[in-house]
């Protein structure tokens, strides 16, 4: 920061072209590298970090249709917390989170522990498991929509094989809705946790198998005490990443239930978007939006905390 | 080796054949959501009710490719998607190229030509990967609208860059880390500037991170509806915003085949790439995870 002081950067250009021996343009080009950078910085800084604090100024304020800055303290806040909706969006969201980030590693690693048996046609079946990823969270919901829709999806199509008793109209059912957020979602995102895992284990040395092997260990015993430890690393940037989509899950949210039945599967992103763009509650919009930032900080902080820790020591 | 040794006891044989068969589960799991969209979308609606999910296309038609492509409606007009597809590659391409440019020469001047904070700027810019995105909703709309450019392509082109060169300056910020720094240095030595030395001796290397970098912005602001939902009107609209209102528009019967084509029309580019790119794509999607 103190870098981008124009004092401090006048006295540091001669010194650093002094040292390069460099030729009369040696001024310039020193400066290009920042000339290069400055726009994105600049960017950074206003759409990035300004954005982050015009959204809370507007939190602070009644806004509703129009952003206006007549200040009302936590106002905004307080009224979050006292909102049914906001808290069955935030309960909604530790349901759907939790669910999802677990569901998706276990098939995940499974799926990767599988196919890092020598299995013929590896490369197909990885492709077969990780395509989803590459389709559009509205695509998987339009989807999971009809393959979910009771009359004609999973539904009739086993009550017409002759389970007539078979239920499963849990997207029309406000206790069971949520759920279909995370097949849909586990759906989407375990084969990517599948490619994470297999590049880890991939990276094992195998002489560590091995010893174990001749120990005598069995090969549940070896991935679980010996394998699984290595990928620590791989454990945690694959939470990371899969929390990281569970707190931004909007589209999915829009496509597959459209936050219904009623609100019953309102998540803090769909809310957000209702109240600042559909509900002219900008105020509470924003409230919400800044709490979602926290959410991800607390996530966020920890992580980049012991990323740094452990580059430090290796 | 050893599995040939392995096969021939039964307690092994056993053991692979649960083995394939697992695997094999797991992708008729992941296919078939994929198998049902493509049969669905060419069934005439009458053998839709009749039949079942997985029940083969008796009479195939592609009535409902072309209804979904230019006749179905989306919220008040009845245009079909394909104007909204090539809308989406009107925001894609522009977005792509110029986020991917600058991303490629932040790398560069953030790992080759190292000065006092470039660290620090490249951490500001990273922290722009991890905003939750409602974050900033507001605010852009507001920018956009004094820019001129709210509801217009050029705005959705403008906030696709903006959010994406966080992702891109650290894809190639990590990859040239690998370069070695002595040619670059040897060329410095000889005179030669800041881009000639980017022209000459890194861009000549750089195919597969660009592979990587265009393939992930590309699915990313394809498969984008917040912002596309936010910020375009009925004209700017892309792809994806306009399939979910083309399956949320309640005029008539629910045409479930004419649903399904849209969404394979939708997904197809993405798709494509994945097939013939699927390599790079994993890449760029741990490209995150994997320390610079």
């Amino acid at each position: 920061m103190r870098d981008s002081l124009p004092m401090k950067n006048t006295s540091a250009t001669p010194l650093e072209a002094g040292a390069k021996r460099s030729t009369p343009s040696g001024g310039l080009q020193a400066w290009l590298p920042r000339l290069v950078l400055a726009p994105s910085v600049a960017i950074s800084l206003f759409f990035v970090y300004g954005f982050m604090l015009w959204t809370f100024v507007l939190s602070l304020t009644s806004s509703r249709m129009l952003p206006s800055y007549d200040f009302v303290g936590f106002g905004q806040y307080s009224r979050l917390m006292a909102n049914e909706r906001w808290w069955v969006a935030s309960t909604n969201l530790m349901i759907f989170g939790v669910l999802f980030v677990v569901i998706c590693l276990v098939i995940g690693s499974l799926l990767a522990i599988l196919l890092d048996q020598k299995i013929r046609q590896e490369g197909a079946l990885r492709t077969i498991y990780l395509y989803p990823m590459a389709l559009s969270f509205i695509v998987t919901g339009v989807v999971w929509k009809w393959l979910l829709n009771p009359q004609l999806g999973i539904q009739a199509m086993v009550q017409s094989w002759g389970f007539e008793s078979f239920r499963f109209d849990w997207i029309t059912d406000p206790d069971m809705a949520i759920y279909t957020l995370v097949i849909a979602a586990v759906w989407q995102a375990s084969g990517f946790v599948m490619a994470l895992f297999l590049a880890g284990l991939r990276g094992i040395d195998d002489s560590i198998v091995k010893a174990a092997q001749l120990d005598g260990a069995s090969l549940p015993r070896i991935y679980w005490r010996v394998v699984m430890p290595c990928l620590r690393p791989v454990v945690f940037s694959a939470v990371m990443i899969l929390a990281h989509i569970a707190i931004k899950s909007f589209d999915l949210v829009v496509a597959l239930t459209g936050g219904g039945p009623g609100y019953a599967t309102d998540l803090p992103a769909t809310f957000m978007y209702a109240h600042a763009f559909t509900r002219a509650q900008i105020g509470l919009g924003s409230a919400s939006a800044m709490l979602m930032l926290g959410g991800v900080l607390a996530i966020l902080i920890p992580y980049l905390y012991s990323e740094l820790r452990s580059r430090k020591h290796g | 080796m050893a599995n040939v040794i392995r096969r021939q006891t039964p307690a092994a044989r056993l053991f692979r054949g649960l083995l394939y068969g697992v695997l094999i589960l797991a992708a008729l799991f992941y296919i078939l959501p994929l198998v049902v969209m493509l049969m669905t979308s060419v069934k005439p609606l009458s053998e839709i009710s009749a039949g079942s999910l997985l029940s083969f296309p008796q009479n195939p038609t592609l009535a409902p490719w072309t209804k979904a492509w230019g006749e179905a409606c989306t919220g008040m007009r009845c245009d079909g998607v394909g104007g909204y597809f090539w809308n989406s590659f009107a925001i894609v391409i522009p977005a792509v190229l110029i986020s991917t440019t600058i991303g490629a020469l932040n790398g560069y001047a953030l790992t080759k030509w190292r000065f006092k904070g470039s660290e620090l700027v490249f951490a500001l810019m990273l922290f722009g990967c991890f905003i939750p995105f409602q974050v900033v909703l507001l605010p852009m709309a507001q920018t956009l609208g004094w820019l001129g450019i709210s509801s217009s392509r050029a705005g959705l082109i403008l906030v696709h860059v903006v959010f994406g060169i966080a992702f891109t300056t650290l894809f190639f910020r990590n990859f040239y880390v690998g370069i070695p720094n002595e040619l670059v240095s040897a060329a410095k030595l000889d005179g030669a500037g800041f881009f000639r030395i980017f022209w000459r001796i890194l861009l000549p290397v750089s195919a597969p991170i660009i592979v990587v970098s265009v393939i992930w912005q590309f699915t990313q602001i394809w498969n984008d509806f917040l912002f596309g939902v936010a910020f375009s009107a009925h004209n700017t609209q892309p792809v994806t915003v306009a399939l979910n209102n083309l399956v949320n528009t309640s005029t008539g019967v629910r045409e479930y085949n004419v649903d399904m084509a849209a969404a394979m029309i939708a997904a197809l580019p993405t798709l494509v790439v994945y097939v013939l790119a699927g390599k790079y794509f994993v890449r760029g999607l741990t490209a995150g995870s994997v320390k610079g």
